[in-house]
């Protein structure tokens, strides 16, 4: 320590004053970055009128509330919203990773001419803007009979129920899972599924028995992604679900702001009531949630 | 997979053909199932779409009557967005041309964030949490949020920051600035409201750029960068030629990522929609699709197809890419 101080005397101290610099720098972007959140937040335990709207949301409060969560709750029906939202979610997610795994397992481990083209394929689909298609699925949901048995409408086709927000999230997010699981299986030693192949396994054996256990921290890091994307879609769930009451909670907010468009307190509790399970998801498993990015380091 | 194939052609290479004769008919059965029903949702839900997107472009069509009342009208539809008859489309395209540069410099900001965050700084993943927690929310909520509380004409913050009569950032459609085209017969500009959208977008892309830079600067080799250090160069020296270079692949990434984003814009300006200044692409594609003017298939679709061309290129350079280094 001592023989080195002399030498490199000047660059400790140096460094040290940058640091404190880039520190500081830093938690002054922080603290901005955080201003819109604590803003909404604080905003929605408060009134409204005869409050916030007369003195600013950074005013002191004549009375903190929760009145703005009950309202926002009972008038936006947002437990049937959540519910919705579940009810697309989690077959959505299911599918997806199942389709995706099944897709990259085939195509890194099996040699087939169309391989590369179906991952090419796949990865672009990904990226195409949803505006571009979503006339043309609009029409062809629209003539496909459905069951009412199966669905919460009574149109007797698939437009409008849910199952029709599930097929659209399956065709547009299997593409990059299959491109971030297709990458993570070419990790995977050849040699694994060979030497289960000379002992005979069959390639469902394979899959299920040797493959997907080992892609656990794969499917852990998309299925976090995948969670807050879809939790996150505004733009299906407005088009395909005519009904405002079957929205799912991200497109029920856009009906709050126009039923309710002064009370901008009451949205503030509706957001921070939709942000609460990603941001939750996120703190908890930010792991894998960061993890999932840089396996793809894309999304369409 | 290549059951198509006959096993025993001498043709392949001998440890392909030992694999396909050991594969038995149920193994590829499965394998056909496991790729064949993905990809026939996935082109059956957005491929063939955006082919029948093409197609009706050329089309007129109301969508609310069968579609064998739909006649061809050859390039009218383009004719009709590219010309004076339809104001809509240059002022759209201009906004989404902004945004291209508005988020490239947010994914700028992004980058040096990155840097110095993996400087190995106190509290380093404290920050890192804070700057992508925008991103974790629903860009619907984003906009509702800067909307009730940063932009609102009397509770809201810039509001109180920025002295004077309170500024409506929804609503305000002045420019701020306008370009005047000489085959155009009104100037191109940005409208504040189109500005102020502009700053909660910042909110959300800087974070999102970071965590895809920071990924990338794990990668970099740390003797690499004291090597510099030894020789000489300065931070800034040392930036750009041995970090920079080392990270092409991210921002091949990211540089990909940003311009379609941009392009495909559509919903915080749905989410916080005013009528005029802050139209892109995607609400003009919706828009006249459905809502007031809907029903106009033909003129939507072309739309649709002027946003599909722009973002295909970026697309395909994107796979190209990304396929050659995976090989």
């Amino acid at each position: 320590m001592s023989s080195t101080t002399v030498v490199t005397g000047r660059k400790p101290g140096v460094t040290r004053l940058s640091r404190g610099v880039l520190q500081t720098f830093l938690t002054l972007m922080a603290v901005a970055w955080l201003i819109p959140i604590v803003s909404a937040v604080y905003a929605s335990f408060r009134y409204f009128e005869g409050d916030s709207l007369e003195n600013g949301v950074f005013s002191r409060p004549k009375k903190l509330t929760l009145d703005n969560y009950r309202e926002a709750w009972r008038v936006g029906s947002m437990g049937r919203h959540f519910l919705n939202t579940m009810f697309i979610l989690v077959p959505s997610l299911i599918l997806i990773l199942f389709f995706a795994s099944i897709v990259a397992f085939a195509c890194t481990r099996f040699s087939g001419r169309f391989n590369v083209f179906w991952l090419v394929l796949f990865t672009a689909g990904n990226l195409m803007p949803q505006q571009v298609v979503f006339q043309p699925v609009f029409q062809i949901f629209k003539r496909v009979p459905w069951p009412n048995l199966l669905s919460d409408t009574d149109t007797g086709y698939l437009l409008g129920t849910k199952v029709s927000v599930i097929i659209v999230h399956v065709a547009f997010q299997t593409g990059f899972c299959t491109f971030v699981l297709s990458n993570y299986m070419k990790t995977l030693p050849k040699e694994l599924t060979e030497a289960a192949l000379v002992d005979g396994a069959s390639v469902n054996r394979q899959f299920f028995g040797i493959i997907l256990p080992l892609c656990r921290p794969a499917l852990a890091a998309l299925g976090t992604l995948e969670f807050t994307w879809l939790y996150n879609d505004f733009f299906w769930g407005a088009v395909l679900l005519q009904q405002g009451r079957e929205h799912p909670i991200t497109s029920s907010i856009a009906q709050l702001n126009g039923q309710y468009a002064v009370d901008y307190n009451l949205i503030a509790a509706a957001s921070t009531v939709i942000a609460i399970p990603t941001v939750v998801v996120y703190f908890l498993l930010q792991k894998h949630f960061v993890g999932g990015l840089t396996l793809g380091a894309s999304k369409g | 997979m290549s059951s198509s194939e006959p096993a025993a052609s001498s043709g392949l290479p001998r440890g392909r053909r030992s694999r396909l004769q050991q594969l038995t008919f149920s193994d590829r059965v499965w394998l056909k199932f496991a790729i064949g029903i993905p990809v026939a949702v996935h082109v059956t839900f957005v491929w063939i779409p955006a082919l029948l997107t093409a197609v009706l472009s050329f089309m007129k069509w109301d969508n609310l009557r069968p579609p064998s009342s739909a006649e061809s009208v050859g390039f009218r539809n383009y004719w009709q967005i590219f010309t004076i008859f339809d104001p809509k489309l240059f002022p759209a395209l201009f906004n989404n041309l902004v945004l291209i540069f508005f988020l490239g410099f947010c994914s700028a900001i992004g980058m040096l964030f990155a840097y110095m965050l993996d400087k190995n700084i106190r509290g380093g993943r404290i920050y890192q949490s804070v700057f992508y927690m925008p991103v974790v929310l629903s860009v619907a909520v984003v906009g509702f949020i800067w909307k009730a509380v940063m932009f609102h004409p009397q509770q809201g913050l810039l509001n109180l920051v920025i002295p004077g009569k309170g500024i409506d950032f929804i609503g305000d459609q002045t420019p701020i600035f306008q370009v005047h085209i000489p085959f155009l017969d009104s100037p191109l500009g940005v409208t504040k409201n189109f500005a102020a959208l502009l700053i909660a977008m910042a909110w959300r892309h800087i974070g999102y750029v970071m965590v895809l830079y920071l990924a990338g600067l794990k990668a970099v080799d740390p003797t690499l960068k004291e090597a510099a250090a030894i020789d000489g160069a300065n931070e800034v020296k040392s930036f750009r030629h041995v970090v920079f270079p080392t990270l092409r692949p991210i921002n091949v990434v990211v540089a990909v990522i940003t311009v379609i984003e941009a392009l495909r814009a559509y919903d915080i300006v749905a989410a916080l929609n005013e009528p005029r200044g802050t139209e892109v692409m995607g609400t003009l594609v919706v828009g006249s699709l459905t809502g007031e003017g809907g029903g106009r298939v033909g003129l939507g679709s072309a739309y649709g197809m002027v946003l599909f061309i722009l973002c295909i290129g970026f697309i395909i350079y994107y796979v190209i890419n990304n396929f050659r280094q995976a090989d």
